[in-house]
């Protein structure tokens, strides 16, 4: 594909037009590479979780104690644990488990960091000082430490997990939604708003929150891996999943001991799979941010 | 005509008919802790008058609009809207107080909403103040005597021209029937004709309605062809 047609070059500024048209295609397939990549491992991602466990059930009790240790082969192509469980199957059962947790604890994060955040911001004054200053706090301690603080309230299962990892990372969003409303709060056509009679409420919910939006969104979806890593560092730890249902974490603790036997299968394909999907959606995140606002440097911040 | 007004000595009982539409009593205001941008001003907007208000950019005359729009807290002295004392600023002040001072301000891109369509921006007072079922009745009306034709009142505020936008924030600023309009340097931005057209559809509505005009502006010329008075700021 040439942008630069020999006979179109008429006037003297088609050669600086033609620099800048072929500068933005290729900006843009740069950008489309950029985000090809990650689609296509968070489709293939999502798509084996969701098709895998109906076409190919998982006993969570079951184990063969005849098959442990096996490494990778035809029958098992990742191999077995320690318990002879097939570790292709249990990883994308463990996977489901994390990206679920991910998905919805990085939605309860951020409700209640719009929430916190719009409120601080919309209201101003000494509300928002008080409201920042406990969210300070908040953040001040380790947001590991508060999750097991959490878990350990609950029966092991999921939905303390959910909790934990949600009700600790809602400070950096409701953070970006208040500098976003600080932001928002100056122009005009709040002003305008407020003149024809607005509602704080109604300033709040039409004029505010739509702009606050795609930035919310963004966190939202960075806030994913995050949970996921949260969630497998609690079942590392024994605090998360119930120990014998399949949990990416649980399975690279239970293969700590079977590492140094020389069973390298039962570390490294949990450990892909924690670290693979979680990239591929920061990295989605990172282009779909490019694509909001091009001029602020993308960087994988997680 | 230009020559600065004397502050009014006593209240609004002074007036032979009704109370003016604005009164500002020895307004000082500013921001955060800086040094105030009015101090002591005083000025008085009659009902139905039309006032210019001339002075040089940076020297107060977009702070003493938005305080007279109810926009604003002054650090101390008395905003009157119609003779009636006004006690709250932004949202503190009662609403049928705020609505009645219509604001158009000069930047018509930072003034109007980016993802709402032009008839949403023109609409958005009668839907706050719950007077939905006005809009198709209005909404025409209004589009048509600010010269927003066609299929305008459909687009967003970046498909149409700055004049463009700037005729439905004035059609915004006058969809509730304001008895006061502030137009703060309400044509800077926009081409003779434009301009022209917006100061014959002000006019129309004051005719029409009775509508006081507060115009805030560095135009000289233009400001003592279209207002009744014409005071420098800062008004004595």
């Amino acid at each position: 594909m040439t942008t630069a047609d020999p006979t179109n070059d008429t006037n003297p500024g088609t050669g600086a037009g033609a620099a800048w048209r072929a500068v933005g295609a290729d900006g843009r397939r740069a950008r489309t590479r950029r985000g090809l990549v990650p689609l296509v491992l968070v489709a293939a991602t999502v798509l084996a979780v969701l098709v895998v466990p109906p076409l190919f059930p998982l006993d969570q009790q079951a184990v063969d104690l005849a098959a442990k240790l096996r490494p990778p082969s035809p029958e098992h192509p990742f191999g077995t644990d320690e318990m002879g469980r097939d570790l292709l199957l249990r990883s994308v059962y463990g996977l489901r488990v994390s990206l679920l947790v991910g998905v919805v604890a990085a939605l309860v994060a951020t409700v209640v960091g719009i929430a916190v955040g719009a409120a601080a911001g919309a209201l101003g004054g000494t509300v928002d000082r008080l409201v920042m200053r406990a969210v300070d706090v908040f953040a001040s301690v380790p947001h590991l430490l508060m999750g097991i603080f959490i878990v350990a309230m609950f029966r092991p299962g999921v939905w303390p997990v959910v909790a934990s990892v949600g009700l600790t990372h809602w400070v950096s969003t409701a953070r970006i939604v208040r500098a976003e409303v600080h932001s928002l709060r100056g122009r005009p056509y709040l002003d305008a708003a407020i003149s024809g009679g607005a509602s704080r409420w109604r300033v709040t919910v039409r004029h505010l929150l739509p702009g606050v939006l795609p930035q919310a969104g963004l966190a939202a979806v960075l806030m994913v891996p995050h949970a996921i890593w949260h969630e497998s560092a609690l079942s590392f730890l024994g605090l998360g999943i119930p120990a014998h249902q399949a949990s990416l974490g649980t399975m690279v603790e239970a293969a700590r001991g079977t590492l140094l036997a020389g069973a390298w299968w039962t570390t490294l394909w949990p450990g892909l799979f924690i670290v693979v999907p979680t990239l591929a959606i920061a990295g989605l995140a990172g282009a779909w941010r490019e694509r909001i606002n091009p001029r602020r440097r993308s960087e994988l911040m997680l | 005509m230009s020559e600065p007004i004397p502050a009014p000595a006593t209240g609004p009982a002074a007036g032979p008919a009704a109370a003016p539409a604005l009164e500002l009593l020895d307004v000082t205001a500013g921001y955060d802790r800086r040094a105030p941008v009015l101090d002591g001003i005083s000025l008085t907007v009659a009902a139905g008058e039309s006032v210019g208000l001339l002075g040089p950019s940076g020297c107060g005359k977009s702070t003493l609009a938005r305080v007279a729009a109810l926009l604003h807290r002054p650090w101390a002295g008395a905003v009157r809207l119609a003779g009636r004392e006004v006690r709250g600023f932004r949202h503190r002040a009662p609403r049928e107080l705020r609505t009645s001072v219509g604001v158009v301000f000069q930047q018509p891109r930072l003034a109007a909403d980016p993802r709402l369509t032009l008839a949403d921006i023109v609409a958005e007072p009668l839907r706050a103040t719950g007077r939905r079922a006005e809009i198709p009745d209005r909404l025409p009306e209004l589009a048509a005597s600010v010269g927003l034709g066609g299929d305008l009142l459909a687009r967003r505020p970046h498909e149409v021209s700055d004049g463009q936008l700037q005729r439905a924030c004035l059609a915004r600023a006058l969809v509730l029937r304001p008895k006061l309009l502030i137009c703060d340097e309400m044509t800077a931005m926009l081409d003779a004709s434009t301009t022209a057209a917006l100061v014959a559809a002000v006019e129309d509505h004051r005719r029409a309605h009775g509508t006081a005009l507060l115009a805030v502006g560095h135009d000289r010329v233009l400001l003592r062809r279209w207002c009744d008075r014409v005071v420098d700021f800062p008004p004595a």
